[in-house]
């Protein structure tokens, strides 16, 4: 960890606003995420879910608003490298790893280590980095696999190995699109235990459908509809809230 | 005005003095004769001339003079058969003699009984305007009645009278001038400008050369703007059928430009039944190769989608290497059919010739019909996709592949007949193609850079943008040639689509937004 | 663990520059040790049998290599040199280059210029200067990109700068903006076909339609003699051994394992903190360097150079030779070049007319059953 780390949040939206062709897929949404915190975003299809983490990463740029990281990164300026070299980590909806590459080596690519041109030609893991992978293999239960080819994991085993490749960046905060998405029950439980271990060393930003998941690791959930922040709160405030049962639970 | 009447009446038959002094006389008796039957405008005379500049005029010593015709001889006064005789010599003639006898005749045939030939014969003359004939045609001109044709002899006129003695003649001829812009009207004005003396005249002149100047330089740019449509309107006849299999299914075919290949030679097949079977017919050729083209074409495309591109779907770089070995098989096999050499393709009657819009500008009816031909193939696809249930079909394909199945679309049976489409569509630009350029088996391979640069400039799945990009690629094409040259203008243009690409990789009219990510 | 470990530790990050740790011992591990006995045994049949065969062992021997052979020999080197640059940035990296007979033709050119200038007066117009062409065209001076020309070592440094500074400037254009997959390979044709047309003009001053031919000598020693022929051989073949440990070295180490990752989730890289333009630019513009080094060998041994060498469907070729022999293999692109050259020198002799057909067919098969090429059907086998 940083002994640097800023006091104050670690992600702070501030009206943030995207819009395609007229369609306002973020409409000046806000958000704050303290450090250690894990935060579920929830919210229909369409709400912006994948926009604000587009916005967060670099791939969008905001039409409107502030988006910063810690308080010396404008998330709004920087690339998509620069961003995950500054700690952000994303693990997509759907499982991306090298599939070609050994679990291993997904991971070696990841690692936390100087990623330019040059300087990976002549790069060679010391032994920090070495325990450094093993002690994620062991994290994400995959060290007696970490030669296989990743193609052949199982789904659940590509979903932890991409979080595994999240982990070795040694990310400030997280960003996980459906982690549990096509899980099984088993799975899923581990998967929550795995992302409630992290919280506290990390920030945790989890956008989720599962509501069963939601609540088994949920602290402090954030509805969002139509490009917009409806609700926050803990899970049970939230699922009180008339507008909330209106556009999403009470389906 | 009297003295040319008298001249006229004077002058008017061909008499056997005349005849004799044209046969028998010194240079400068039979040159004055020459200019005398010019003058008198006796349509009569032309044959006689004719015979004289064809070495066909005979004539002895003395007797009558002959005009061979044939193998027989007659006599060149009455017209009536004559023995062959001794004495008899052909008339020779001399270069100058030859051109006065040319000039003359185009002056005779002012007075010819066809219109069209008058017409014809007032255009000749502005070529290279004689001042010398300027008799004949105002005698022609006190005839006409043709409106058309009084016109032309008027700008006749007016260049022959450009160096009139009389000042008022000489303003007139440029007044007329003015009003008839073309380079001929350009050359002479200038070219008396450099002379006259008069300074009212000099004003007047210099206004009209500077008139015509502006209308010819209008001209020029019609015809640019006009030639960079025609080559717009090739790209994008090219380049619909690509803008299906490329820009809305995704498929990258290698073998498109041959599949306009095989249009063209379709073409050239009905166009070789019709000659050998229906040649009375042939004019309408075209109508029977433009469903011929299309159906080979598709056929082909057809064929190609179900043993290659149907296999390889969602994998483009192995789609591309697979549809370029279609494309090199395509090619030997129409060379080992027809041959490596060109065939050729001819156009029907109606297309030949054009039409004048301007002065000193001709459109070819070919690259008309060709304009024409491509917006209604443009149409054809506008509607074919967004008014019909094919249309509907293919853009759920494509743009949600496994929904559209979950719905009951039959997917390949969709994908087969949008690829047919796209090929027939290619087919349909070959056959346009063959009207105005050679039909090969290399046809293709000029098209394939520039088809795919059009649809990749215009975004892809956008017709709008590939009209744009095929009409403006066409235009900056033509504009820069003059400039450039055309090898060059081609590279300034490819290299303009490569760096415009860098800025706008979605092309002209993209799409913002997750939509162009997937 | 710990074995596992170790073992992927000797194998990976054995490139270590700029100074090399211990380079013998990273080379030998770099293959397999019959790949490595291959490798090594094709190399000295290449580069010191086939020169006792040709030079040393009268023609009348059934062991002799007739100058036919070695011509034919020394091209197919050169462009299994180019099928291997071309897997580099194909078969690791992804991205399918349909202009890299541009690159291989760049080389050629900065070489033959080179080769015109060192005619001399021995040309068809005996200018001492000017190339043969120019004094057809009557130009009466070298324009001034050819200054300096008559210097091999100028030259030299131009076959390799002319094709990675094309490739880098390109490049850094086309992988800024994300150009990727059909349309980066459209891209490329597209700057073939210009750099086609441009060639082919006679004011452009590269010797128009015809290009460059009648060369005489190379640094003094004349091209019609056999020695000269068969030492451009053996350098051929010591190019083409170059290349393969070289690529084979970068694709083995953490470089390498980056630039596959970008191949296969370009994304995932980029969220993994690495910027891919700079690992695709340097991967790009190092595979037209390779090109224009072979196009440079094979001009002399050719004896021609000319602008169709740039035509869209040279390139095109030079990816099925990579597809037949199998992408991403190194060795296979090298078998694949091999293969189909020989059949095309021997079909266009015996049977013109069925060789486009067999291309064609070629590409389909290729594509559609045989995805990892010849080198995958013995590794499927081998499982």
């Amino acid at each position: 960890m940083n002994l640097d780390t800023p006091r104050g949040p670690v992600l702070y939206l501030d009206g943030v606003t995207v819009s395609f062709d007229g369609f306002k897929a973020l409409d000046s949404l806000s958000l704050i995420v303290e450090p250690g915190e894990l935060r579920c975003i929830i919210g229909p299809n369409g709400a912006g879910k994948t926009t604000m983490m587009d916005v967060i990463t670099g791939k969008t740029r905001p039409d409107a608003g502030e988006a910063h990281f810690g308080n010396s990164h404008d998330l709004t300026r920087l690339s998509e490298p620069e961003i995950a070299r500054a700690g952000i980590g994303r693990k997509f909806q759907k499982p991306t790893i090298f599939k070609n590459h050994t679990v291993f080596e997904n991971l070696e690519v990841a690692l936390k280590t100087d990623k330019r041109v040059l300087p990976t030609l002549r790069s060679e893991r010391t032994p920090e980095q070495d325990a450094r992978i093993d002690e994620v293999l062991g994290l994400i239960g995959l060290r007696h696999k970490a030669e296989r080819k990743a193609d052949l994991l199982s789904h659940g085993e590509k979903q932890w190995l991409e979080i595994g490749m999240l982990l070795v960046q040694d990310p400030r905060l997280l960003l996980l699109d459906e982690p549990v998405a096509g899980m099984s029950d088993e799975e899923t439980a581990r998967t929550g235990e795995l992302l409630e271990s992290l919280a506290g060393k990390h920030s945790l930003v989890v956008v989720e459908h599962d509501m069963h998941f939601v609540e088994s690791i949920a602290r402090k959930v954030t509805v969002l509809h139509e490009g917009r922040l409806l609700a926050e709160g803990t899970l049970e405030t939230v699922r009180e809230d008339p507008r909330v049962i209106d556009v999403y639970l009470g389906r | 005005m009297t003295a040319l009447l008298t001249a006229v009446v004077l002058a008017l038959a061909l008499d056997a003095s005349t005849l004799d002094k044209l046969a028998r006389g010194s240079q400068a008796e039979r040159a004055g004769a020459v200019s005398a039957l010019a003058a008198a405008g006796d349509a009569a005379a032309a044959p006689l001339l004719r015979a004289l500049v064809e070495g066909r005029l005979y004539a002895g010593p003395e007797g009558p003079v002959l005009i061979e015709e044939g193998g027989t001889l007659r006599d060149a006064l009455t017209g009536a058969p004559a023995a062959p005789r001794d004495d008899l010599e052909k008339v020779v003639i001399n270069n100058r003699m030859r051109r006065s006898l040319d000039r003359a005749l185009a002056a005779l045939a002012l007075f010819a009984a066809q219109p069209a030939e008058r017409l014809a014969a007032a255009r000749a003359l502005q070529q290279e305007p004689d001042p010398d004939l300027l008799p004949s045609v105002e005698a022609a001109l006190q005839r006409e009645k043709d409106k058309q044709i009084r016109e032309a002899l008027l700008t006749t006129q007016a260049m022959l009278a450009l160096s009139a003695p009389e000042p008022a003649r000489r303003l007139a001829a440029v007044e007329q001038l003015r009003r008839v812009p073309g380079s001929t009207s350009k050359r002479l004005l200038t070219q008396r400008l450099a002379v006259e003396q008069d300074p009212a005249i000099a004003a007047a002149l210099k206004g009209a050369v500077g008139s015509v100047e502006d209308s010819l330089q209008r001209a020029d740019m019609v015809g640019l703007l006009f030639s960079g449509l025609s080559l717009g309107s090739v790209l994008l006849l090219a380049a619909l059928g690509l803008s299906i299999t490329f820009g809305l299914m995704g498929v990258i075919n290698m073998a498109h430009g041959e599949l306009l290949m095989i249009g063209a030679y379709a073409t050239w097949l009905t166009q070789s039944l019709f000659r050998n079977w229906a040649p009375q017919h042939f004019g309408w050729y075209l109508v029977a190769a433009v469903p011929a083209s299309f159906l080979a074409a598709a056929a082909v495309g057809a064929l190609l989608e179900v043993t290659v591109v149907r296999k390889l779907y969602g994998r483009p770089l192995e789609t591309l290497l697979a549809t370029f070995g279609a494309s090199l098989l395509l090619m030997q096999a129409v060379r080992s059919a027809f041959g490596a050499q060109n065939v050729e393709v001819a156009n029907p009657e109606w297309m030949s010739g054009g039409i004048t819009v301007l002065a000193g500008l001709v459109l070819p009816w070919n690259r008309i019909v060709i304009l024409l031909f491509g917006s209604f193939v443009l149409l054809l696809v506008w509607v074919l996709l967004s008014r019909t249930r094919l249309g509907l079909l293919v853009r759920a394909v494509t743009q949600n592949r496994q929904r559209a199945a979950g719905l009951g679309v039959p997917t390949p049976r969709i994908d087969l007949l949008a690829f047919a489409l796209g090929s027939g569509i290619a087919g349909l630009g070959g056959c346009a193609l063959s009207q105005i350029g050679n039909v090969g088996p290399e046809l293709g391979q000029g098209f394939i850079v520039d088809s795919f640069m059009v649809v990749v400039l215009g975004g892809v799945g956008q017709l709008a943008g590939t009209i744009t990009a095929a009409a403006g690629l066409g235009i900056a094409n033509k504009l820069l040639e003059p400039v450039a040259g055309a090898v060059l203008a081609k590279i300034v243009v490819l290299v303009f689509i490569i760096l415009f690409i860098q800025r706008r990789p979605q092309g002209l009219f993209a799409l913002r937004g997750r939509a162009a990510d997937d | 663990m710990a074995t596992m470990t170790r073992r992927l530790l000797s194998l990976g990050g054995n490139l270590s520059w700029p100074q090399w740790k211990l380079p013998g011992a990273g080379l030998r591990t770099l293959f397999p040790r019959w790949t490595w006995a291959i490798v090594l045994g094709g190399y000295a049949v290449l580069a010191l049998l086939v020169p006792v065969l040709n030079l040393a062992v009268p023609a009348s021997s059934a062991l002799h290599v007739s100058d036919y052979w070695v011509a034919l020999g020394g091209k197919i080197l050169c462009y299994a040199t180019v099928a291997l640059a071309m897997d580099l940035v194909w078969g690791y990296a992804g991205i399918l280059s349909l202009g890299h007979g541009l690159f291989f033709a760049l080389g050629g050119y900065a070489m033959g210029m080179y080769l015109m200038r060192a005619i001399g007066s021995d040309g068809v117009y005996g200018d001492p200067v000017l190339p043969d062409f120019m004094v057809f065209l009557d130009w009466k001076a070298l324009p001034w990109y050819w200054r300096g020309s008559n210097s091999f070592l100028q030259q030299a440094a131009m076959v390799i700068l002319a094709p990675s500074l094309l490739a880098f400037v390109f490049g850094w254009f086309a992988f800024r903006s994300r150009i990727r997959g059909v349309y980066f390979s459209i891209i490329t044709q597209a700057l073939t076909f210009a750099f086609m047309l441009l060639f082919f003009r006679n004011q452009t001053g590269f010797g128009g339609n015809n290009g460059f031919t009648d060369f005489k000598r190379i640094l003094g020693f004349p091209l019609a003699n056999p020695r000269t022929r068969i030492v451009l051989f053996a350098l051929s073949a010591t190019l083409l051994l170059l290349a393969l440990i070289g690529c084979r070295l970068l694709v083995r180490s953490k470089f390498g394992r980056v630039l596959t990752a970008i191949r296969d989730a370009e994304d995932r890289v980029r969220f993994c903190g690495y910027d891919p333009v700079g690992f695709k630019l340097f991967v790009w513009t190092l595979s037209a360097a390779i090109c224009g080094i072979a196009g440079a060998l094979y001009v002399p041994q050719v004896g021609i150079i000319n602008p169709s060498e740039m035509s869209p469907a040279n390139s095109v070729e030079i990816a099925i030779w990579v597809a037949v022999g199998g992408r991403g293999t190194l060795l296979g692109p090298i078998l694949g070049a091999a293969l189909i050259n020989g059949a095309k020198s021997w079909l266009t002799v015996a049977a013109p007319e069925l060789w486009l057909y067999a291309l064609g067919l070629l590409f389909i098969v290729v594509t559609r059953w045989l995805p990892d090429g010849v080198l995958g059907l013995f590794r499927r086998e081998g499982k």
